[in-house]
């Protein structure tokens, strides 16, 4: 038998399949413990920078700031959805825009329901861009968007029943591999197009907008942006928890599986095609979930969100953090997003270029990511001295 | 015929109206039958009237040139392919030819491809463990545990391809040799009827190749275990009873000595001494 240095167990998070409860499962793992050790820490940070630090220290983080973390954080939980889907399952989905954008969608309709007769025609019912079209009374599927448990069902809902009924066409046929991205693209590049119509009823090329109240909490206030924030950030870190007590299960080592070698895990006896779209569906859930949150904290959807360039950026921000990891998503969208704001404040001309240039270097130099960064160094520690996990990530 | 014989008893009406959960029936001895099977692809006729019958806990080996139709069995057996003409049967109550690829896994019928494929991410151990026959529906993997069962059960079957020391080892850096016992295991794990190796010594060493032969005697008895191979010396090492395929239909079927005496096999298949090693 041959002996290389094998004597270590697996560098693998999990050595062994644990024999807990799924959903409990990931709060034994060191990952998971970091990762939401060090969110919580920034959502405590900044909440007690915003609150407590006064305005004219160097240290206070304004309202502008708060919000600018918040629409990063739906980011970071738009990337861990993709992440999921292309890390575990191996589908390169360039059309996750598409869920974010109809989970943005439900919650832009029940925020312009919100506004009531206030807006700028005051009719009591309708939303502006309706009347402006002189419309007379709402589409049915506006109907129940002025109660919030229906809004915030269909923020789920739509974009889970979409990715149901895509998925469910698509795997059926076995459409893997580059085909899928390819009509994933199309997917998202069509409902762009149909946006866009205003006869569609959603507000058309300037979307929905002029919002004011959500669960009647003023909009504009600071306290509602840093509640938002708060927000998104449970938000993630609760999906977080539910996509790693997913890939840590038998479930998501199927979906590794399935991602390396397709036909040779059908042979084993697993209906391959409902695995893949049970994991698409979660993940077009969480995509929609993390477009809610991030309407109301910018204020505006309309179909640019549909973008197929959106969607390949999300792919980037995953792909920059380190695949199959999920809180290399999470960093990598965050990074990605603090480089533009920056960059496209600076120098608005050159992001594109940045970002190019980001993703060449990261792939040149940094196959796995960021992630891969830090694991690799968590590695070198653990085998200098086998007992000291605790020192890097 | 079975299905004639069933019409006429009249103690029970249309018993091939009951759902095929029934457990695999080997009472009448075969545990496999393919009858009249052909195969066409746009004419050309990759199997031709084959018959074959595996008996419950044999170990076969078939032989053959290229282009025999060897893996074109398999396919059929397995699901992937469907049949022109012909039935196949396993046991004596289930039609293989209405059930889809994983029905048939799930019946226990298990292949090795001639290509290793594990999966590489995974640890030996999960390898195995994703292997086990269980249910496989999506809500009871999601919520699945390792309980001390299924522990030992991996054990087992890691005690018999001799992989212990490496349980937790990603698959992916396992020898060829290693590789393709550990996918054999993954078919034990399924506690198949009747196992379907293809090519289980193609490249192997000679010490490995040795283990392997131990392995798969070791497994016959307990199941059924069809071996197709092009290695000569491996074959006269395992097998009691080989068939001769050519051309998409048996030529020859018999023991080692038997076979290699027929003028007909001497002739397309081992006559061609200097072939061989191709």
């Amino acid at each position: 038998m041959m002996t290389r240095s094998f004597s270590k167990p697996s560098l693998s998070t999990t050595p062994s399949p644990s024999s807990q409860f799924w959903l409990t499962r990931p709060f034994g793992e060191r990952a998971t413990q970091i990762f939401l050790g060090v969110l919580l820490a920034a959502l405590l940070l900044v909440t007690v920078l915003h609150t407590v630090v006064p305005q004219g220290s160097p240290l206070h983080v304004n309202a502008y700031t708060v919000n600018l973390f918040g629409k990063y954080l739906s980011y970071a939980l738009l990337a861990v959805a993709v992440d999921l889907v292309w890390g575990y399952l191996g589908i390169l989905s360039l059309g996750h825009g598409a869920f974010f954008a109809i989970g943005g969608y439900a919650m832009g309709m029940y925020l312009m329901r919100q506004i009531g007769d206030r807006g700028t025609y005051g009719h009591p019912e309708l939303p502006d861009f309706m009347v402006f079209l002189s419309w007379d009374s709402l589409p049915w599927y506006w109907q129940g968007f002025d109660m919030a448990w229906f809004s915030f069902a269909m923020v789920l809902l739509a974009p889970g029943l979409l990715a149901l009924v895509f998925g469910f066409l698509a795997f059926r046929s076995r459409v893997t591999g580059v085909y899928l991205s390819i009509i994933t693209q199309a997917l998202t590049f069509a409902l762009m197009l149909a946006f866009f119509r205003n006869e569609m009823g959603f507000g058309g090329n300037n979307g929905l907008t002029d919002f004011r109240e959500i669960l009647g909490f003023n909009l504009r206030s600071n306290d509602t942006r840093l509640g938002l924030f708060l927000a998104t950030g449970v938000a993630l870190a609760l999906s977080y928890i539910l996509c790693r007590a997913i890939v840590s299960s038998k479930l998501g080592r199927v979906c590794v599986a399935t991602r390396d070698a397709e036909a040779r895990t059908r042979f084993i006896g697993y209906r391959v095609e409902r695995f893949q779209l049970f994991v698409f569906v979660v993940s077009a859930m969480i995509a929609g979930l993390a477009g809610a949150l991030y309407v109301p904290q910018v204020g505006i959807i309309n179909p640019s969100e549909f973008s197929p360039l959106f969607s390949i950026e999300i792919v980037l921000w995953v792909a920059l953090g380190g695949r199959a990891t999920l809180y290399g998503a999470v960093i990598g969208a965050i990074l990605v997003n603090y480089a533009k704001t920056i960059f496209t404040g600076v120098m608005p001309d050159a992001w594109l270029f940045a970002l190019g240039a980001m993703f060449v270097l990261v792939t040149v130099f940094l196959p796995k990511g960021v992630a891969g960064l830090l694991r690799k160094r968590r590695r070198a520690a653990t085998s200098d001295s086998a007992g000291t996990q605790e020192a890097i990530v | 015929m079975s299905l004639l014989q069933s019409l006429k008893a009249r103690d029970r009406v249309f018993d091939f109206m009951a759902p095929d959960a029934s457990p695999v029936d080997v009472r009448h001895g075969p545990i496999l039958y393919m009858e009249d099977v052909t195969v066409s692809f746009d004419g050309f006729k990759a199997i031709n009237n084959l018959n074959l019958t595996i008996d419950d806990g044999e170990l076969r080996c078939i032989i053959g040139p290229n282009g025999a139709g060897k893996t074109t069995m398999m396919d059929i057996i397995t699901g992937k392919t469907r049949p022109t003409e012909g039935s196949v049967w396993f046991g004596s109550r289930h039609n293989l030819l209405h059930m889809n690829e994983p029905e048939i896994a799930s019946l226990g019928i298990g292949r090795k491809f001639q290509k290793p494929t594990v999966f590489e991410a995974l640890s030996v151990f999960e390898n195995l463990e994703l292997a086990m026959a269980t249910d496989k529906r999506i809500l009871p993997t999601l919520t699945a545990r390792m309980t001390g069962e299924i522990k030992d059960r991996i054990d087992e079957v890691l005690q018999t391809i001799g992989l212990v020391p490496l349980r937790y080892q990603p698959a992916g850096i396992l020898s060829h040799g290693q590789k393709q016992w550990l996918e054999i295991g993954m078919l034990l794990m399924q506690r198949p009827r009747l196992l379907l190796v293809d090519e289980p010594v193609a490249g192997m060493t000679e010490q490995e190749m040795e283990r392997t032969a131990e392995l798969l005697t070791g497994l016959a008895g307990k199941q059924s275990v069809v071996v197709v191979e092009h290695d000569m010396g491996f074959v006269r090492s395992i097998a009691r009873k080989v068939t001769v395929l050519h051309q998409g239909s048996v030529l020859a079927e018999g023991s080692m000595d038997q076979v290699s005496s027929d003028p007909n096999v001497v002739e397309v298949y081992l006559g061609a001494d200097d072939e061989e090693a191709a």
